[in-house]
Parts: C-alpha cells; sequence; structure tokens
C-alpha cells in the first residue's frame, strides 16, 4: 500500500457530510469551542438539503392559531405510529425556537402583510388533532433548502469551521465496538487522510439513487449508511421509502408539495379531482404515502393521462400568474425546462417518485448511534448518525413533507450539544492500533485496479431496475421474493466490477464504484425488511398484508447487512412514551385523511 | 506588431481520440470535450464521441452521463441535483457558460463543443479549481452582522417590499458562470472579487436586517474589487438563474457615489 500516502488528522469531533444536519452540526460544535472538522464530498452548497423547496414546519402561528402538540399528533399520525413519540415531541417542541433562530442567521424567508414568516399549508399538517387544515410550512418561495443551505455555510465560514471540501469518506474506523473516527480519499490529489476523533457524526444523506426514478440528486448514495453496514451496524426501518407524490414524468424532478399547498390539484383522465375518493377531508393534502398509493390505483385501473395513461395531471392553472411568480418561481421554471409546460396554461405531467429514506443509522433523540448486542439495546461509542442518514426515528413509515428540513436543524443541533456536554475539548487521544484502516485501503486498492467484466454504470442499472419494479409503491410477498433473488443476483456481480480510470487525481470512475458499493447494501437492507415485514403501515403498502398489524408489527426493524449480501434482523421497541408530561402520548388508532 | 501566443502546454490540440456511434445509430450528434489529464505529460485535446440521441435524455448533462456510463468512464465532471439549483456542472458549452442539467442539446446546432469555465485553473477534464472564487465569496463576510440583538421570543420583522430586495440576489447558487465569462476577472481575479461575490456582497449591503453595509462598502472601496467592473454585462448574460449581478454591482457602485456626497 506504499504507493498511497497516508496523513493523520486529530479533532475533537468529525462530522461527515455537510448538507443541513451537517452543516448545522457542525458550527454548533466549533461554537462550543471543539476542535472540528467537516468532512464533505461535494462543496457544502452542493448538498442535496439545497434541492428542497416547500418549507420547514414549526408551530409559529403566523398564519393562524397553531400548537406543538397539534404538530406532535400530525406526526405521529403520519408515521402510522411507527415513529418514537419521544423524539416527535422533542422535534416539534423545538421547532419554533429552531426556525427563529434560521430567521435570526439571515435565511430570506418569505414574509406575511405583517412582516412575519410566511407560512403555507402543507399534507398531513393539521390543527386541533386533524380538525382543521394548519399553515405552519415556513418557506422562502419554493427553494427554502437553497435559502437554508447557503445561510448555514454562511454561518460555518463566520465561526471558521475547518472543511475538508471533495474528500471521500471510505470508512468508520472501529475498535473492538468503537468508533475511534474515519478514514478519507482527496479527490484532488489522490492522498487518504485518517481522521482519528472522540466522536464521529454521520450526516451523509439517503440513498434515493439506488432506484432508477427519484428525485434524489446523483450523489444521493447513503455513504453513511454504507459505512455503518461495513462497520457490522444494522440499519433500521429501510422498508419504509417515500415516493413523492408529484416527481415530473419522465425526468423525476420534483415539484414541492407547496404548489398542492399554494391550491393545487390532481387530476385523471377523466379531468377529476380524485383525491376526494380516498381523502375526503385533506383531498390533495393527504400524507404523501396515501396520495402516491391514490395516483398508482388510478394509473393501474386504467385512468391515467397521456398516450399510455401512465401519469396524472397536476394543475395550477387557476392559481394566477401573481401567486405563481410569488410563491411558486422555481416550479414554473423546472416544468418549463424538463417538461416542457407553461404552468400558467397546462397542466404538469407526473409521477410517485422515490423521493425520502425514512429509514438509516439507528439512534437516539441526542443522536447517539444504537446497535443491539447479545439481545440488549446499547450505544455504540464515539459515532452519531443525524439527518436523512439517521433514523431517530421521527418519521416513522412516511415522513410528513417540510418535517425533514425540520429534522436537520434540530437534530444537527442537538448533536452539536450533545458533543458540547460529553466531549472535552483537547481531550487527549489515544494512539490508533497499528492497522487502522487498512481494510479501508485494501478495498480502495482492489476497487480502483478492478478488471472484471462489468462496467460500474452497468451494475447500477440493474440495481436501480430490480429496486424500481419490486421495491415500489404496492409490494407483494411474491414481487418482495423476486427482487431478494435479483438483487442477490446484481450483488454479486459486484465482484465482477471493472474500473477503467486508474489515477488518484479525481477519480470519479473510482468514487462511482465505492458509491455503489455503499448503494447495494442498502438496497438488500430495504428489499429484505420488506419482505420481512408482513403489513401495511405508512409507506410499506403490502397488498398480501393490506392491515396495519400492531399486535406483531408495532416495532422497528433492525436488519444487518454481511459483505456477502446475507442479512439478520432483530427489532427494538417504538417509544410509545412520551419525553416529558407536557403532552399526553397519542395512542395508535386507524388513519384517515 | 506585437505578437501574442498562449503558453504551450495550455494550447489544446484539436486532434483528440474519436468515439464511434454504434452501428445502426440514426440520430448521431458529435460532442467535442476538452480532456487534461494531470497525470500525463501531454497538452489538453479535445475528444469527439459520437452520441445516439434516440437513446438520449435532452440535457447536455444526459449526454455527459451516456458518455460517462457507457462510453468512456474516465471522462471527468462534476454534477449532482440535475435540475439546476445545486451548481455543479457549470462548464463552457457550445462558447456559453451554463449548467449542462438545464442546457438543451437541441440549442446548439452544430457540433456540441464542451470546454471547462474559462480561465481557471482545470484539475481534470472539466473540472475548475475554484478555490480562489470560494475565498473570494467568503471575503465578503456573507453573513447577517448585526449589533442590535434580536427579539428573543420571535423572527426580525421585514417588509415584503424589503424582502422582495434580497429575494432575488440571496438566489445565486455560487455555479461562477458570471464570474469566469467575465473578461475583467480573467485579467485580475486575485483582485478584483468578480460578479458573483459582489453580488452575495449585495444581497447583505441590501438586507433590511443587516446592519454592516457601511463596512462592507469600505471592504469594497478599492479600484480592483469593485471598480474592475467595466459593466461589460457578461455576467447578466451567463447567470443560468437569470439573475442580474451586473445591476447589483451598479447599484453598489452608486451606493458608492451618495455616501461620498
Amino acid at each position: 500500500m506504499s504507493e498511497y500516502k497516508l496523513i493523520d488528522h486529530t479533532y475533537d469531533v468529525v462530522v461527515v457530510g455537510a448538507g443541513g444536519a451537517g452543516l448545522r452540526a457542525t458550527f454548533g460544535l466549533a461554537e462550543a469551542g471543539l476542535s472540528t472538522a467537516c468532512l464533505t464530498k461535494v462543496f457544502p452548497t452542493r448538498s442535496h438539503t439545497v434541492a428542497a423547496q416547500g418549507g420547514i414546519s414549526a408551530a409559529l402561528g403566523n398564519m393562524g392559531a397553531d400548537d406543538w402538540r397539534w404538530h406532535m399528533y400530525d406526526t405521529v399520525k403520519g408515521s402510522d405510529w411507527l415513529g418514537d413519540q419521544d423524539a416527535i415531541e422533542f422535534m416539534c417542541k423545538e421547532a419554533p425556537a429552531a426556525v427563529i433562530e434560521l430567521e435570526h442567521y439571515g435565511v430570506p424567508f418569505s414574509r406575511t402583510e405583517d412582516g412575519r414568516i410566511y407560512q403555507r399549508p402543507f399534507g398531513g399538517m393539521t390543527t386541533h388533532f386533524g380538525k382543521g387544515i394548519a399553515q405552519r410550512t415556513c418557506a422562502a418561495a419554493d427553494r427554502t433548502g437553497h435559502a437554508m443551505l447557503h445561510t448555514l455555510y454562511q454561518q460555518s465560514l463566520k465561526h471558521e469551521a475547518s472543511f475538508f471540501i471533495e474528500y471521500f469518506a471510505l470508512d468508520l474506523i472501529m475498535e473492538n465496538g468503537e468508533c475511534r473516527g474515519v478514514i478519507a480519499l482527496d479527490l484532488s490529489d489522490g492522498t487518504l487522510h485518517r481522521f482519528r476523533a472522540h466522536m464521529v457524526i454521520v450526516a451523509t444523506g439517503g440513498y434515493g439513487r439506488a432506484w432508477f426514478s427519484c428525485t434524489s440528486a446523483h450523489t444521493c448514495t447513503g455513504d453513511g449508511g454504507g459505512m455503518a453496514l461495513r462497520a457490522g451496524l444494522p440499519l433500521q426501518d429501510m422498508e419504509f421509502v417515500q415516493f413523492h407524490p408529484t416527481g415530473i414524468y419522465g425526468a423525476g424532478c420534483l415539484i414541492t408539495e407547496g404548489s398542492r399547498g399554494e391550491g393545487g390539484y390532481l387530476t385523471n383522465a377523466a379531468g377529476e379531482r380524485f383525491m376526494e375518493r380516498y381523502a375526503p377531508n385533506a383531498k390533495d393534502l393527504a400524507s404523501r404515502d396515501v396520495v402516491s398509493r391514490a395516483m398508482t390505483v388510478e394509473i393501474r385501473e386504467g385512468r391515467g393521462v397521456g398516450p399510455l395513461k401512465d401519469h396524472i395531471d397536476l394543475h395550477l392553472e387557476h392559481l394566477g400568474p401573481a401567486v405563481i411568480k410569488e410563491r411558486l418561481p422555481g416550479i414554473a421554471e423546472t416544468a418549463r425546462i424538463f417538461a416542457g409546460v407553461d404552468v400558467n396554461k397546462d397542466p404538469i405531467p407526473v409521477l410517485p417518485t422515490v423521493h425520502y429514506n425514512m429509514g438509516g443509522i439507528p439512534c437516539n433523540v441526542h443522536g447517539e448511534v444504537i446497535s443491539r448486542v447479545a439481545g440488549s439495546e446499547t450505544v455504540v461509542p464515539g459515532l452519531m448518525a443525524v439527518g436523512e442518514a439517521a433514523c431517530v426515528s421521527v418519521h416513522g413509515a412516511n415522513r410528513l413533507g417540510s418535517n425533514s428540513l425540520l429534522d436537520l436543524v434540530v437534530f444537527g443541533r442537538e448533536a452539536a450539544r450533545h458533543c458540547a456536554r460529553v466531549v472535552k475539548p483537547d481531550a487527549a487521544h489515544r494512539a490508533f492500533k497499528a492497522d487502522a484502516g487498512d481494510s479501508a485501503l485494501a478495498r480502495l486498492d482492489k476497487l480502483r485496479h478492478a478488471k472484471g467484466s462489468l462496467r460500474t454504470a452497468d451494475i447500477r442499472l440493474n440495481m436501480q431496475r430490480v429496486m424500481q419494479s419490486d421495491a415500489a409503491v404496492f409490494r407483494t410477498g411474491e414481487s418482495l421474493g423476486d427482487g431478494r433473488r435479483k438483487l442477490a443476483e446484481v450483488f454479486a456481480s459486484f465482484a465482477e466490477v471493472q474500473v477503467t480510470d486508474r489515477s488518484l487525481v479525481w477519480n470519479s470512475d473510482l468514487i462511482e464504484t465505492l458509491e455503489l458499493d455503499n448503494l447495494l447494501g442498502q438496497a438488500v437492507a430495504t428489499m429484505h425488511s420488506a419482505e420481512n415485514r408482513k403489513e401495511s403501515r405508512g409507506a410499506q403498502a403490502r397488498e398480501d398484508f393490506p392491515n396495519r398489524d400492531d399486535h406483531n408489527w408495532l416495532k422497528h426493524t433492525l436488519c444487518w447487512v454481511d459483505a456477502e449480501g446475507d442479512t439478520r434482523f432483530d427489532y427494538r421497541p417504538v417509544h410509545m412514551n412520551t419525553l416529558t408530561d407536557e403532552v399526553e402520548p397519542i395512542p395508535p388508532k386507524a388513519r384517515t385523511y | 506588431m506585437a505578437e501574442f501566443s498562449l503558453p504551450a502546454n495550455s494550447k489544446v490540440r484539436k486532434e483528440g481520440r474519436l468515439f464511434k456511434a454504434p452501428a445502426g445509430a440514426k440520430n448521431v450528434r458529435v460532442f467535442k470535450i476538452y480532456r487534461f489529464d494531470p497525470d500525463l505529460d501531454e497538452t489538453p485535446r479535445l475528444d469527439s464521441y459520437e452520441v445516439d440521441m434516440d437513446a438520449c435524455g435532452p440535457m447536455v448533462l444526459d449526454a455527459l452521463i451516456k458518455i460517462k456510463n457507457e462510453i468512456d468512464s474516465t471522462l471527468t465532471f462534476r454534477r449532482s441535483c440535475r435540475e439546476g439549483i445545486c451548481g455543479s456542472c457549470a462548464m463552457n458549452i457550445d462558447g456559453k457558460n451554463g449548467l449542462a442539467c438545464v442546457s438543451a442539446c437541441a440549442d446548439v446546432k452544430h457540433d456540441i463543443k464542451i470546454y471547462p469555465l474559462p480561465h481557471m485553473p482545470v484539475i481534470k477534464d472539466l473540472i475548475p479549481d475554484l478555490t480562489n472564487f470560494y475565498a473570494q465569496y467568503a471575503s465578503v463576510k456573507p453573513w447577517l452582522q448585526t449589533r442590535t440583538p434580536p427579539p428573543p421570543d420571535g423572527e426580525r420583522l421585514q417588509t415584503k417590499e424589503d424582502q422582495e430586495k434580497v429575494d432575488r440576489p440571496s438566489a445565486c447558487i455560487l455555479c461562477a458562470c458570471c464570474s469566469t465569462s467575465c473578461p475583467s476577472y480573467w485579467w485580475n481575479s486575485e483582485r478584483y472579487l468578480g460578479p458573483a461575490a459582489l453580488l452575495a456582497a449585495y444581497r447583505w449591503i441590501v438586507d433590511s436586517r443587516d446592519e454592516a453595509a457601511g463596512e462592507r462598502l469600505d471592504y469594497l472601496e478599492d479600484p480592483f474589487r469593485l471598480y474592475r467592473c467595466h459593466t461589460i454585462m457578461n455576467c447578466t448574460e451567463a447567470c443560468p438563474k437569470d439573475l442580474n449581478p451586473a445591476k447589483a454591482i451598479g447599484e453598489i457602485k452608486q451606493l458608492m457615489a451618495h455616501r461620498r456626497h
């Protein structure tokens, strides 16, 4: 391995990823006086948080009565009772202060007539425990994620946080079940960097690119989840994958739920507003899993639009140019570029599209990673996770729109606070074991010189096609069994991968191969977990088990995937208790909108 | 008359490799792409890729990804969101700076030539080194600066009219299309901040919540940082988000003039 130059670094805390959660943690840590490094494979403002559109939820009550307890109720119900109620209480209660803090940092929020933060309706967000429609989602036009991510990066500049930009994290460095650091590749010159830290915070985002059609960026390859699996840690609730109702037909680009929040609606080939049949109260603003299933049923029953009857129309024409210009300018631009549609005149062709992973690295309300060893729950020392990479779980079986931007800032901030409580600045570090990072180096070297017969892109496409057809909106034991077998073949074929770029400077052929490796493990975890869970709950719709089964399945799935692609399962109880006595637990009941 | 020529190692050889389209392809277009491999002791070259457009998405980024996936996996470029919001895939397409993900191949009528953003150090192929560009952005202190503490329990109020002043300028995606299209920036990129950084400064100068406009103007009061803008307007022409950095720079100059008199 002498070909690789290895450079050592020591920090109090290392954050992997510079999206919303990673940045919020990073400058929180810098502010707390902890020496902090943030590693990121893309320049921070390129992270996928930038593409979030509609907004961030918080019961500010700027547009009418609101209460964080109503927000909590909606989130628990949205999660189909799989969300941990203590964590949901924490998030919803912290939300108003977190959003106000963002405003104080300078986020250019849209404003009401009286100068307050503008809030719009969003799916599943109600008042008085389901009785009215809430206006809870704080928006900066339809580029709220962009506004937030840039502001969080600006705060990181202000706090002079240390960034390692265009560094690709290869693996966690684990010693006897404890995380000691992380090893990363500097894309610009191919040098390897070993970071030693008292705490590593994984903030690497989701793995939407395991599917053929997704709203996710090319870089959403779940690198943290891949590292966790290789470290022998489980992933939680991976069967729960959110299909956003309105991805642009063909291109897959996101059209915000805020477009329905502002009054847009869906129609089928007969021009019928079919959501009235599926969700008589919330209609087009029902929860995302509900709307995506309704659209899929309409298409399956022959009522799709277009020559192939394979998509649905989203109407914004009636909103008028003034509302479009002020509230949805980015949507108008995206629809024009990717669908050739003038939203003032014609509907946008849309289709449910993979959008968000509710599952991820299991952790508690502080962000500490949880595993189960010999039948009992343990905290993994030295390791934390935040954002879409994590599963706290606040989203349970289905996330509500605008709760993910909230998740990022609340838990990014809490992770920094937690580190400030438990890590002493500049505390001495033990030396690494002599072989720390060697397995990651060996893997890197093997893949860099891989001379197999299959291109990275071919294996990736095979995986994406299996996931698209079998880890879909509707699932059956048969389709998932089929998917499991096909995916095993794809997984095995990775041994035959071929990398043609042998260089060390910006070798994106190699990086895409490492990313594929990360995706494959999570694809397997998703398919196996979905086959294993024999009920329908939130985003998991099993046609052979159409009902929710609280007796047997009110529990989190933990799934381990080994190097051969074999899985094993264990479970964690859902926290049905609240964190404090400021709110009553919300017992499970039938979920209708 | 004096003769000028480029340094020998920056001349692009026109004769690169040619990758033919598969037999039977009916709708073939040629992509001529700048290639530079830092590991080789060679000047950059233009490789030609014939792409079957019947099996390719409409955007330039779709073609680049198809080439990387199916023809030549060593081709190197940045990309992420593929919908024009992350700013990764900025490059020079048919002589104009733009984002590959929102540039339609059909808008170019001849062979599609693709180069990295102009006048930047090239790391490899279409990847420019943006270190200086990012440092200039950071130099304008692009964060809210106030002396007055914010209200303890609520947001700072801002009228819709005041919000409108920052709404467009804050939509910059830092793609660098504007700065790298500016001849003045080409000449003086070490000392002239360029349109992107100046737009970022303007975004805070006009934010009703910010209280450091004076200090921000002080920093820009410099023959190079601000005044190397000669109103060429390439920046505004190049911006893929339809922003107007040239106008922002003009307004900063006006503010400078006002405070002098």
